[in-house]
Parts: structure tokens; sequence; C-alpha cells
């Protein structure tokens, strides 16, 4: 067993020059058969072992990664938590997944450093103003701590805004959510894998799934073909992000998505000055400062479908320019490093979660470009319908029937932010 | 950037042309007699391949007129590009 992490453990391994810091998990070598197979090592895949470990004692549980362990979109994000969503359904699951992440450092004894600083999104017109206001009450009524800041209140909180009186678009206010903030994302993925295995969840890194082994008569599902082998499984949660209509692909159904890459750029470091996590959907741009100095910039999705984890140079400038708009002095700061990860769509911007047309086969798709925020909740609800065969109930609302239903939870056209 | 080749222009920079999605997508006839399944097939259940791609793009900055392009989603090579009252062409990998 791994040691508890603490000042203590910090104290007495520093006595000893740091060389004898237990591995953080197991590399365990597949065996032939689990009762359930996790197919993708990111963070949704780990929390719902981990879920599936803790609440559900189901230990015999395997977690395959294709590349390594925060090597996906978990290390991929701009690192922000927050539940400023406009439907009921979408307001409960994501206020809940929030909560998950207040309590998560202790839960999972590894700190993530969850710095509530909370998320300013500025209105730039009157009818975005106008706009603002009816979600806010929305999201009030939903129990999400959103609220309205004048002009004067969202310059107190990030003086470095666009102040000119001649700005092409002027910040007239904008609402808060005080409970936002970022999250060291690595270190969910990792806490995660490290509390799994403990709980004797096999994490098995570099072993790619490239078939699904169904019941010749039933259509349930067997097992999984992998580069490391066959692996039979009862029971499999599909939880790869991007590549969800490729798994999909494999078991012979089709999923409502379409994968798109989704950038973000980090800046060289700065002495800090920027506090909040500062936004503008009509520019399409978002910008925190991390804990090392570098501004953590995002942008909307690519404009076209996309596997290559690079994204395109247009895109990229679009997102710069308008952080210029919202932040000038931010003009002569340089990027150090900008990436893409590839994220899955559905066309109404809500995951896709529970069943699948296989029987044993579970989704876990669909987050688009809002999935690290939904870790914990996703992880919890996740484990729940894996486990009882049942959707869980704050998952009911998005199943894979609400297309033929046309019961859309139509996040697209209503949320505060893009996703 | 890519540089993609409208078949009525040639080939331009990506930031003159807006992507529309998928193309082949027929709608179900008659619609008074189409299922709810097909009905989410027509307009939800795409492919989603990680490979080529056959897609409707606008030249919207140029000649505004549709055209149709096969794209591979990993490499971004487009493949071919066609008007859209031609079928896909055959033999491109």
């Amino acid at each position: 067993m791994k040691g508890r992490y603490s000042a203590l453990a910090i104290a007495r391994h520093a006595l000893t020059g740091n060389r004898h810091w237990p591995e953080a998990w197991r590399s365990p070598e597949p065996r032939a058969a689990y009762d359930v197979v996790i197919v993708g090592g990111g963070g949704h895949g780990l929390a719902t072992a981990y879920y599936l470990a803790k609440q559900h004692g189901i230990t015999n549980v395997a977690v395959l990664e294709a590349g390594w362990i925060g090597g996906g979109n978990t290390g991929r994000n701009t690192t922000i938590v927050r539940s400023d969503y406009y439907y009921p359904e979408s307001a409960a699951f994501f206020d809940h997944s929030v909560s998950l992440y207040e309590g998560l450092s202790r839960e999972l004894n590894f700190n993530i450093m969850f710095s509530q600083r909370g998320q300013l999104v500025v209105a730039h017109s009157r009818h975005e103003l106008d706009f603002q206001r009816r979600l806010v009450n929305a999201m009030a009524l939903n129990g999400v701590d959103m609220r309205m800041l004048s002009r004067e209140e969202c310059y107190a909180r990030c003086p470095i805004l666009n102040t000119r009186p001649d700005a092409r678009y002027p910040i007239l206010g904008g609402m808060w959510q005080g409970r936002a903030g970022t999250v060291r994302h690595d270190a969910v993925v990792w806490g995660y894998a490290r509390a799994a295995d403990r709980l004797g969840v096999d994490i098995i890194q570099q072993c790619a799934v490239t078939g699904i082994r169904r019941d010749p008569v039933s259509g349930a599902v067997t097992g999984v073909e992998t580069t490391r082998g066959l692996i039979g499984a009862g029971r499999v949660g599909v939880a790869v992000a991007g590549h969800s209509s490729v798994l999909a692909d494999m078991a012979g159904f089709r999923l409502p998505l379409r994968s798109y890459a989704l950038q973000a750029f980090v800046s060289e470091p700065l002495k800090p000055v920027l506090h909040t996590i500062a936004s503008s959907n009509v520019l399409g741009v978002y910008v925190s400062q991390s804990d090392k100095g570098g501004l953590v910039i995002g942008g909307n999705a690519d404009a076209y479908a996309s596997y290559a984890q690079r994204g395109n140079l247009p895109t990229m400038e679009a997102a710069l320019a308008s952080l210029i708009e919202l932040i000038p002095s931010f003009s002569r700061v340089r990027l150090l490093r900008q990436w893409a990860g590839i994220v899955d769509y559905a066309y109404d911007s809500s995951p896709v979660l529970g069943k699948s047309p296989v029987p044993g086969l579970f989704l876990n798709s669909g987050w688009g470009g809002g999935g690290f925020k939904a870790i914990p909740a996703s992880g919890e609800t996740f484990a729940h319908t894996v486990a009882t065969g049942d959707p869980h109930p704050l998952i009911r609302a998005f199943s894979l029937d609400r297309f033929r239903d046309l019961a859309l939870v139509d996040e697209a056209a209503a949320a505060g932010i893009a996703h | 950037m890519l540089r993609i080749d409208c078949p009525w222009c040639g080939p331009r920079d990506e930031d003159e042309f807006v992507n529309g999605g998928d193309a082949h997508i027929d709608r179900p006839e008659p619609p008074e007699q189409v299922s709810p399944e097909d009905w989410a097939a027509y307009l939800f259940f795409h492919t989603n391949p990680k490979g080529v791609l056959a897609e409707r793009w606008v030249h919207s900055f140029g000649c505004r007129r549709w055209f149709h392009a096969l794209r591979d989603t990993v490499s971004h090579r487009i493949l071919a590009t066609y008007r859209p009252d031609a079928p896909r062409p055959d033999g491109v990998a």
C-alpha cells in the first residue's frame, strides 16, 4: 500500500533526499477478464473506476488507456470548473460536480489546488446585458450562485479589462459565479488514478482498444480486443472523449456526435495580474492566470471536424485577437505553448450518457469542450449506471434516446458561455 | 491554414470558406411517413469518421457557392473537391 500524502510525509521524505517516494499507482499486466472494463484512462474513466470501487464495491475493474495517464484531454483543457448552465437538468448535474470538486482534495488525499477565484463573463451591449439578466435569474432559480455585476464591479474585480472609450466591444457589465475556479488538472487525473489503484483497480497504460467483442446470440458485450490481447468483461464503459464515435463504430452503432479540435494556449509567466477567470461570449475567448504566472487562454473550437490534436491557425488568430480586445495590455505577451484536444460535441451541446444500443456497453461521451468540470459528477453517476445497469437520476435527461424523442437539452442555444 | 480548391474559383485560403457539415445526407420522404428513428438518423446520427469525410463547404468570401470536399480528418488533407450535384468520387482513399 502507498503511504498517505501529508506534511509529515513531505518532511520525512525530505530527510532522505526524496529518493523513496512510492509509485503513485501500479502498472500491472492485464488479466484475462474483469467484471468491468473502462475504456479511457482520463479523468472520467478513472473517476468512474474509483467510484465503482468506493461506492459500489466493484473492484475487479480495469481502466485501459491508449496513451498515458494525463496525456489526453485531462491534460489539455483550460482547468476551469463552473456550473453556469441554463437548463435545470444541466444545472443540477454541473453544480453537483462543483460541490464534489470542493471536497475532492480531501476525498482523494491529493491536493488538486481548486482555486475558487470566480468567473466573470462580460457583456458588450445592452441586449447582451438583458440576456445575461435572464440567464442569471434562471440559474439562480436552479440554485446556482450567479449574480450580475455592474460595469464598475467588473473593473474592480478585473482592472485590466478594456476601458478605452472608443472600444469596439465596450464592457457594460457582466455575470459572475463566485464558486467557479481553476484546478490543477493533472492532479485530478493523478489523484483519481492513485485512489482507484489503492482500491484494487488495474490501470493499464499503452493499451489501445481495437475491437469490441459481442455475443453472437444476445449481442451483449463480452470483452474488448486490445493491443495487449483480448480482455473479457461483462460490462464495458466507454469514456474516450473525441474518439467515442470510433469506439461506437467498433461496436456497430452510430452516435449523434461530431469530433472537433479545441485549442488552448499558455503564455510566458507574468507577475500576478489577473485574479479571476475573465471571458466574453461575443469575442469567443476566456483567460485565467495559473499559479506559475502563465496566462491560460481558450477560444472556440476549430470550425470543422478533426481528429488532429494540433488545431489550426485561423482559430488561434481569432482567439488571440479577441484576447487583446478584452485585455489590451496583453498585446505584447508571448505564447509559450499551444495545443489541441479532440472533443465530441452533440447537436445540443449536452453530453450523451448511459445505455448504448449494445447490452452491457455504457456511454460517457459528448462532453464537447466542457468535460473537465464534469469529472467528479460524471464518474459518480457513470459508476452508478455501470454498476446497476440503470442511469443515475442526474443523467437520465442526457440519454441517447433523447435524439429520437427530440427531448434535447439545448445548452448550445441557452447557456451563458460556449462549451 | 488549408488551401481549398473551390471547384468554381480555384484554390483559395481556408478563411474564405465556411464549413457546412456532412455532405450526401438525403432528407427522408414523404415526411408524414418517416419514423422517429429515421428522422433522428437523418438529423443527428451521421458518420464521424477518423479518416475520410465527405463534407459541404461554402465559399462565403468568394463566389458564395456551395461545393463538396473529401477531407481526411486526421491529416486535414483535402483529397477532392467537386460540385454539389456530382456524386462522391470513387477510388479516393
